[in-house]
């Protein structure tokens, strides 16, 4: 909680505006026809130049997808999603695939530069050394259906690290992605899974080498600019033993009517004693005050804690999307390995969020912790859902869940569903959850001291969430509070 | 200066204050005392703008500004600052933070420039040391596992930040030993002068040896049923509150 002081400023300047991200950017784009069908994978498959292997893969997921049906145990109401009323392919034009930034449309550039990302290696550019110790962070953006620029490249793979685009990985690297695609999230294993396996267009690959600790944080922006179009990014991680690595996830994407689907897949792989921490600030355009348009977000995202004394931790901060399906989770197999979901999702109007995790232990001693923080505002819904399985193996598993739910305002949901299936009895699981309504003693003392409405619920949502937004990286934290606070404009009094 | 004229405020349709006049002028300090349940908290929270009290009649001025037009925060960037009976606990936000913000946000208010963290740290040092705070009251959650008298000193801590025109300690030296309660004086004293008045409200006579007022106020049933100096406090002490207000009647 250092920040929150610099909120102010923003909040007020953004007041009219809403959702300051909601700006469409002017881009000439390659579109596929609409509708989804073998030829439109044929063709996406094409367009990145892929192997064999990768389109059977894809065309045997979306022979699994057409078995399938959409699933609704989730506490989510929706029209019926069309899914061949959606383009599958979108690219901005103009040589796909940049050697070097100078190649990027500047029209994309200045939307990166608009939504804040540090795209442009500025001190390197300038020939400045980074000073000691201060930190730097390894950008790769995704507009649509393209990467369209990933720095620091050549910084990282003087360490061993890769860092690219997934469709360069399967070119360049195409041992490791065959070796690990799908290994954690099957192209079966649930219906948005399926579809995003066999449309995906991009998103990130990273490979952290053994023993190697990654030197700077890694980052990837995603951006849906196009209009009627899905996307379906796919990020694959993997930390061999002894590696460590930090990676960032931020999303945006431009005010419309209608609704747009993201249904993104995030596999990660932690081998012996690894360490990945995926953080994800997801801000998708959630909808305008009435509920018209926003994206609907679903999201399969699961990490394997494959070897011994592995480590995943999940930090997520949820404001954006209409709605919201994501239940990052881990698979806790080797040994002592450990599992962590800190989460904050914020509802507000008429969002809906059903949103939590699920930790697998089957390896003995293994660990979990999951901290949830949901604040509904508004006419919104906002469930956690979160599932702690021990399998008989798992001798000595420890799993601590902590979920609290603010509310704020008469007619918003907040629900929680935790489900517990213990089958080996020296395994210690315990829950416990609380549900508040936002304090009028703490507003009034805040107000008192001289803080606005506005401010005063931003800083007390704020410390509501501090043990989630004190595991994220400092960059992030500071952004996130910026978020919160801007979300719940206009939902208190 | 603070004018209250014929101040009359109710809770959920009950009568609680009844009609209060007083007048505190611009670089003097009152006290008010009285029984518990005569009103003295609902003054105070009426004054700052607390929500659920329905002001049936009367006014109340603030350097001739119209105190109840305004919203809680408009009071305080104005100057009016409350010490609370009963500090709020505000969990995952650091006092230091908390401070600032507030702090800040008044600055902005009155169209003055804003600190920054190292500037406001340098401010906030000074002010617990004045008060023989240990530093890490500024690090700690704002008054989570807080003592009742870390509470109350944390009040004055804010005060000393926030240097208000008009300050409202309600019951600060409730609950506190001497040594305590002299620091809460000194607070009180370090801010006097002719930019500063304060209502203090107190049950003790001690409070008043160290923060002495210009002039005393009994309230009693909603209204200020006697006025005079310094040593009305003393003749309240050994008479008790009853012979007062029979009197007054
Ligand atoms: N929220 C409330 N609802 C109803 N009655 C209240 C409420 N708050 C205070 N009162 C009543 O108002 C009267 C004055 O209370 P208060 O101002 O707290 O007194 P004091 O501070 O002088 O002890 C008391 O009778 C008390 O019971
Ligand atoms: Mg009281």
């Amino acid at each position: 909680m250092q920040a929150v002081a610099e909120t102010t400023d923003p909040v007020q300047a953004l007041t009219q505006s809403g959702y300051k991200w909601g700006f469409a950017t002017e881009i000439e784009t390659e579109l596929a026809p609409k509708g989804l069908n073998p030829d439109i994978i044929r063709l996406i498959s094409a367009r990145k130049g892929e192997p064999g292997w990768l389109l059977e893969w894809r065309l045997k997921a979306y022979a699994a997808w057409l078995t399938m049906t959409e699933p609704h145990w989730a506490m989510l109401a929706y029209p019926p999603i069309d899914y061949q009323d959606l383009h599958y392919y979108a690219a901005p034009k103009r040589k796909p695939g940049p050697q070097s930034l100078d190649q990027v449309d500047p029209e994309l550039l200045r939307t990166y530069e608009k939504l804040g990302i540090p795209l442009r290696e500025r001190a390197i550019l300038a020939g400045v050394e980074p000073a000691e110790g201060s930190r730097q962070v390894a950008v790769d953006a995704v507009f649509d259906s393209v990467s369209v620029a990933t720095t620091f490249r050549e910084t990282l793979a003087k360490s061993g690290v890769i860092f690219c685009p997934i469709s360069e990985a399967v070119r360049e690297h195409p041992e490791l992605v065959q070796r690990y695609l799908g290994s954690v999230v099957p192209t079966g294993d649930n219906y948005f899974a399926a579809l995003n396996s066999a449309v995906f267009t991009d998103g990130s690959f990273v490979f952290v080498p053994k023993g190697v600790r990654c030197p700077m944080e890694l980052s990837t922006y995603f951006r849906i600019n196009a209009r009627n179009t899905g996307q379906f990014e796919r990020t694959l991680i993997i930390a061999e033993d002894g590696a460590q690595v930090s990676y960032l996830e931020g999303c945006t994407a431009p005010q419309r009517d209608e609704n747009q689907l993201h249904a993104a897949v995030v596999e990660l792989v932690a081998l012996n004693e690894a360490q990945i921490k995926y953080s994800t600030v997801q801000n998708w355009y959630p909808g305008d005050a009435e509920g018209r348009g926003g994206i609907y977000n679903f999201v399969t995202k699961r990490g394997a804690c494959r070897g011994a004394r592995s480590r995943i931790s999940w930090t997520q901060v949820e404001t954006g999307s209409a709605i919201t399906w994501k239940y990052p989770s881990c698979i806790l197999q080797g040994e002592d390995s450990v599992g962590e979901f800190y989460s904050v999702a914020l509802t507000n109007h008429h969002q809906q969020a059903d949103t939590g995790t699920k930790m697998i232990h089957i390896g003995p001693r293994t660990r979990s912790t999951i901290v949830s923080k949901g604040i509904s505002a508004g006419q919104s819904n906002n469930t956690y859902r979160g599932l702690v399985r021990i399998q008989p193996k798992a001798s000595g598993a420890r799993s601590h869940t902590q979920c609290d739910s603010l509310l704020i305002g008469e007619e918003c949901g907040a629900h929680t569903v935790p489900y517990i299936e213990s089958r080996n009895a020296s395994a210690k699981v315990e829950h416990e959850a609380t549900t508040s309504k936002i304090d009028e003693d703490q507003l009034f003392y805040c107000r008192q001291r001289g803080l606005s409405q506005e401010d005063a619920v931003g800083l007390i949502v704020n410390g509501f969430c501090k043990d989630v937004l004190k595991e994220l990286p400092m960059e992030f934290a500071v952004e996130a509070q910026k978020l919160l606070a801007v979300s719940l404009e206009g939902s208190v009094g | 200066m603070l004018q209250i004229t014929g101040l009359a405020a109710s809770i959920d349709g009950k009568d609680i204050l009844r009609g209060i006049d007083l007048t505190l002028p611009q670089g003097e300090v009152h006290a008010i005392m009285g029984p518990n349940g005569s009103g003295k908290s609902t003054l105070s929270y009426v004054l700052a703008g607390r929500d659920g009290y329905a002001v049936t009649s009367g006014s109340a001025r603030l350097d001739g500004a119209d105190l109840l037009a305004m919203t809680p925060d408009e009071r305080a960037a104005a100057g009016l600052f409350l010490a609370f009976q009963y500090p709020v606990e505000l969990p995952g936000v650091g006092n230091a933070n908390f401070l600032r913000t507030a702090l800040n946000a008044q600055r902005r208010a009155r169209g003055e420039s804003e600190l920054d963290a190292v500037q406001f740290l340098k401010l906030a040092r000074a002010a617990t040391k004045q008060l023989s705070m240990p530093d890490d009251m500024l690090k700690r959650n704002v008054n989570v596992g807080f003592s009742g008298g870390e509470k109350k000193r944390n009040e004055v801590l804010q005060m000393a930040l926030l240097r208000p025109r008009l300050a409202i300690l309600d019951e600060t030296d409730s609950g506190l030993d001497i040594d305590a309660l002299k620091i809460v004086a000194e607070g009180v004293n370090a801010l006097r002068g002719p930019n500063f008045s304060a209502l203090v409200i107190t049950h003790y006579q001690r409070l008043l040896d160290y923060i002495v007022p210009d002039r005393v106020h009994v309230l009693v049933g909603g209204r200020i049923v006697r006025s005079g100096g310094p040593e009305l406090a003393h003749a309240l002490e050994a008479d008790g509150y009853a012979a007062i207000a029979a009197e007054a009647a």
